[in-house]
């Protein structure tokens, strides 16, 4: 029998010893994956130890999330507390025990927990956890400007929308807010009160970051496209001229300008996006065809999720949707590009995606990579990240960013947008009525960008989007950019 | 060195750990130094000494080593649900002083010659089937989470599947001693009385829906009549029988399939149906396999070192528990986040050193029954703890049965102690017969 017994002691340390192998598979190879996951409470609520990182806006001093210490069961835990409420919620997220985390709580959970790797990190952990201190997190300092997202969400008021400004020479970004919002210290403690949050929409998703994750149809500020594409194409000049009937023939059917009643005559294509005529943009986009306009689009930043800090399930790409997913056409023919190019068709678009666009069509035609975050920085005072200015790539010509800066700029002075005009500055915008196929629900826009005169590269680039209007983009959006720039422009005009 | 010097020494290493475990988990939690765990650690001891002592006029020639690794594996034991709640820890270690007070009864009942067994080997198969009856008379038996498992009796509370285990052990052993060569040659009707008790006691074990239990004895058989008769192909055979079987029961049972399912797919990216909701969709992670996952998490979290015993997270901040059934099913996910995959290891290889020395003993054992019981017990207290950590680490589906001398639960300790206590007279008279010849 000892021949079987030996066997059988071959087979038991076996089993035995696949058990030492699965362990180490979990807590070596798997055990990344795990901490990542949403579910994982275990990991969530052990990092209540960590006395969290800081977060700061751009405005010195200013603590948009911070710790309350409390000991629970013989253990110190630290609780977030959210100072300014609603006033950074969406870009900053909520850290909690019971619900995960959002925004940049989550994606920059490894740096506010201090468990990024990094040798001298790793000792000074080390160090605090065999003296029984807690681990100290690292910093965060935004580009937030904390007024102009206190404007902004003034602005929006009970409106659904979002308003996304940014600094089009840099990327950074200035202002991200969402309405309705929500205040992240109800998160943990009266979710009730959250769910049960109403605005002009519904459903209202106060914890939706519009800015950057919901999509929108653009309407005419994708005519901005369409003008970069048909100049870039070399097929027309900003002086190339149409006769405008009132409408374009699409599939035979007619599509009207925004008011029929009185066509433009011969108009050329500069007073066309000046004008915001539907029309002349339906026979471009004919002229030019799908394809060569959304490779343009694509230049801009279209079709990939625009880098940012917070996670990438909170930003989503701007494109052609089908039935709720991104859609690129195989061939011309898939898609209405008459209608596409003035921002129909199945075109969704984000706000922080058009405010790209505005940036990038004010300096030129360089597209920048938007960024929240400016520095990150050890409880020692050590810098470790600092965000340097990114070229995404050159999304157009200068003279093709110029010229159709010079429309958007007309379009401000004597077109649709004079709603946006600010004495002193030099600002080109563009409107626009998405319309969503619900009379009286129209989906306006303004985007625009800012600077001190026309030879000097804009210091702002703005995006503001607002659903559920009876409005157009002129008369709704624009004058919400007007005021969330000069509270970026004139600092002391809003204390 | 004597085997009890070694012994001995052994012990106050054991006890030497438990001290120093329950030292930092009091300083963890408590954050204060008392000599509280030195005055456990000294009472360890002194429980270990009087088996000891006993051992040393029992089974003098017993094997030195197993009564220390058991006194190691009590000390996670203790300490982890000491760690997780006190007051079971407490009962924990009452339990332990009455297995060993149990062990040393079986040590000093059967030190003349515990083959008496043998003969009885009829008794004990017929009083295994009844032990697994039991839970199932009306006004004895308590239904726990859905299964039938449990006696009770006045105040006190009982697996009896625990002891039936061990009791199958002894009979199979005896019985296979007796027919093993009539059963190699595979005549059917020598397989007779063998399929009527083991049978009946797999259909009740299968009838309460205690999967773990079922697949721990179906184990322990095959493996013994392997050892028995040296023949693969009965194995082979059994496996083939254990595979449709398995089948069987996963088209009949719905609590099979869903096991299973827990098992291949404990993550999804949809919402799914789920029961205890009351038929919403939700995460699976998040319904059916919530126990599982969260558990993965616990061991993940332990990470290379564990967080230290005492710092580990099992409670949300509201105090609220994450992993049900922690102190039973999941306590190696417990030592597996505090002590990390050092002390997780550790621990598996005080599991592998008890299989080797338990296997040495079946070895040296002389006669037919000693081997079979030996290489029994062994293989049981191996492939036990197989299913429950694998269970815990996804290897095998989930089956909720006790860690030896690990996990919280009474019967499960005082069944480990009666298994100690048979391979340590099996070592005695082994080790005994070899330095007299």
């Amino acid at each position: 029998m000892n021949r079987q017994i030996v066997r059988l002691t071959y087979v038991s340390l076996a089993l035995v010893g696949v058990l030492v192998v699965m362990t180490t598979y979990w807590q070596t190879w798997a055990a990344p994956g795990l901490a990542d996951r949403q579910d994982n409470a275990i990991k969530r609520v052990a990092e209540f130890s960590v006395d969290r990182g800081l977060i700061f806006s751009w405005q010195p001093r200013r603590r948009l999330a911070r710790n309350v210490e409390r000991t629970v069961d013989g253990k110190t835990l630290f609780f977030r507390r959210y100072p300014y409420g609603r006033l950074a919620a969406h870009v900053v997220g909520y850290s909690t025990a019971g619900r995960s985390r959002t925004g940049l709580e989550r994606s920059l959970n490894d740096y506010l927990t201090a468990s990024n790797a990094n040798l001298s990190t790793l000792v000074d952990k080390a160090l605090d956890e065999l003296r029984g201190k807690p681990v100290e997190g690292n910093d965060v300092v935004l580009n937030l400007d904390l007024d102009a997202q206190n404007v902004a969400l003034d602005e929006l008021g009970t409106q659904c929308g979002a308003v996304v400004a940014l600094d089009p020479r840099t990327g950074k970004v200035r202002v991200m807010v969402s309405s309705p919002g929500f205040d992240p210290n109800l998160v943990e403690e009266s979710f009730q009160r959250i769910s049960r949050i109403t605005a002009d929409c519904r459903p209202a998703s106060p914890l939706l970051n519009r800015a950057s994750a919901g999509l929108y149809v653009p309407g005419s500020t994708f005519k901005v496209i369409t003008a970069s594409a048909a100049l870039e194409a070399k097929k027309f000049t900003p002086d190339s001229s149409f006769v405008d009937p009132g409408y374009c023939i699409v599939y035979g059917k007619h599509v009207n300008n925004f008011d029929t009643s009185s066509p433009f005559g011969t108009i050329d294509l500069e007073n066309a996006l000046v004008h915001s005529v539907n029309s002349v943009f339906c026979n471009v986009g004919l002229k030019l065809g799908a394809k060569l306009i959304l490779d343009t689009a694509k230049r801009f930043g279209f079709y990939e999720r625009p880098p940012l800090e917070t996670p990438a399930d909170e930003r989503l790409p701007s494109g052609l949707y089908d039935d709720g997913r991104l859609y690129y056409p195989r061939l011309d023919s898939d898609v209405d590009a008459g209608r596409m190019a003035f921002g129909q068709e199945r075109m969704l678009v984000t706000p922080l995606q058009m405010a790209m666009i505005a940036g990038t069509i004010g300096v030129g035609g360089r597209l920048m990579e938007p960024q929240a975050v400016d520095r990150i920085v050890t409880p020692g005072g050590r810098v470790i990240v600092r965000q340097r200015p990114a070229l995404i790539r050159r999304a157009v010509s200068q003279e093709t960013a110029d010229a159709v800066a010079q429309m958007m700029r007309l379009a401000v002075e004597r077109g649709t947008g004079t709603a946006a005009q600010i004495p002193g500055y030099s600002v080109g915008g563009k409107t626009g009525t998405g319309e969503t196929g619900v009379p009286g629900s129209n989906t306006t826009w303004f985007i625009a960008f800012a600077g001190r005169d026309e030879e000097t590269p804009p210091e702002l680039a703005i995006a503001v989007v607002l659903q559920n209007q009876s409005g157009t983009g002129g008369t709704t959006a624009a004058p919400i950019a007007r005021a969330v720039m000069e509270a970026l422009l004139r600092p002391t005009a809003n204390p | 060195m004597t085997a009890r010097n070694r012994e001995l020494a052994g012990l106050v290493v054991a006890a030497v750990i438990a001290g120093v475990a329950l030292a930092s988990v009091t300083i963890a939690r408590d954050a204060e130094v008392s000599a509280r765990p030195l005055t456990y650690g000294a009472l360890f001891l002194g429980l270990y000494l009087v088996a000891h002592v006993v051992a040393r006029r029992t089974v003098p020639y017993a094997d030195g080593a197993l009564l220390p690794l058991t006194a190691v594996l009590t000390a996670f034991g203790l300490t982890l649900n000491y760690r997780l709640d006190p007051d079971d820890g407490g009962r924990q270690a009452l339990w332990v002083l009455i297995g060993v007070g149990v062990l040393v009864a079986t040590l000093v009942a059967l030190r003349y010659d515990y083959r008496v067994l043998e003969s009885y080997r009829y008794l004990f198969g017929v009083a295994a089937v009844i032990l697994l009856l039991l839970p199932s008379v009306p006004g004895l038996g308590a239904q726990v989470n859905g299964v039938r498992l449990w006696v009770h009796a006045g105040p006190l509370q009982f697996q009896p599947g625990e002891l039936a285990k061990i009791f199958l052990i002894v009979f199979l052993a005896g019985y296979l001693r007796e027919k093993r060569e009539v059963i190699a040659q595979g005549r059917l009707k020598d397989f007779g009385p063998l399929f009527a008790i083991w049978g009946a006691a797999m259909l009740v074990i299968v009838q309460t829906s205690d999967l773990g239990s079922a697949l721990l004895n179906f184990g322990i058989f095959l493996a013994m009549l392997y050892v028995a008769t040296g023949r693969a192909l009965f194995v082979a055979a059994g496996l083939a029988l254990f595979v449709g079987g398995a089948a069987l029961l996963y088209n009949a049972l719905q609590h099979v399939q869903d096991r299973v399912t827990i098992w291949l797919h404990p993550w999804t990216d949809e919402r799914v149906y789920c029961a205890a909701l009351n038929g919403q969709l939700e995460f699976r992670q998040n319904c059916a396999s919530y126990q599982l996952v969260k558990s993965l998490y616990s061991i993940a979290n332990g990470g290379f070192g564990g967080t230290g015993l005492g710092e580990g997270t099992f409670t949300s901040t509201d105090g609220a528990t994450l992993i049900p059934y922690l102190r039973t099913d999941f306590i190696y996910s417990a030592v597996a986040q505090e002590l990390g995959l050092v002390g997780a290891a550790a621990l598996l290889l005080v599991f592998m050193l008890f299989v080797v020395r338990g296997m040495r003993i079946a070895l040296r054992a002389q006669d037919g029954f000693s081997k079979l019981l030996a290489a029994g017990l062994t293989f049981g207290f191996a492939l036990q703890t197989f299913i429950i950590v694998g269970g815990v680490l996804r290897v095998v589906p989930l089956t909720g049965i006790t860690l030896p001398f690990v996990s919280y639960g009474g019967t499960s300790i005082v069944a480990n102690f009666l298994m100690l206590a048979g391979l340590l007279l099996v070592s005695h008279r082994a080790n005994e017969q070899s330095s007299l010849q």
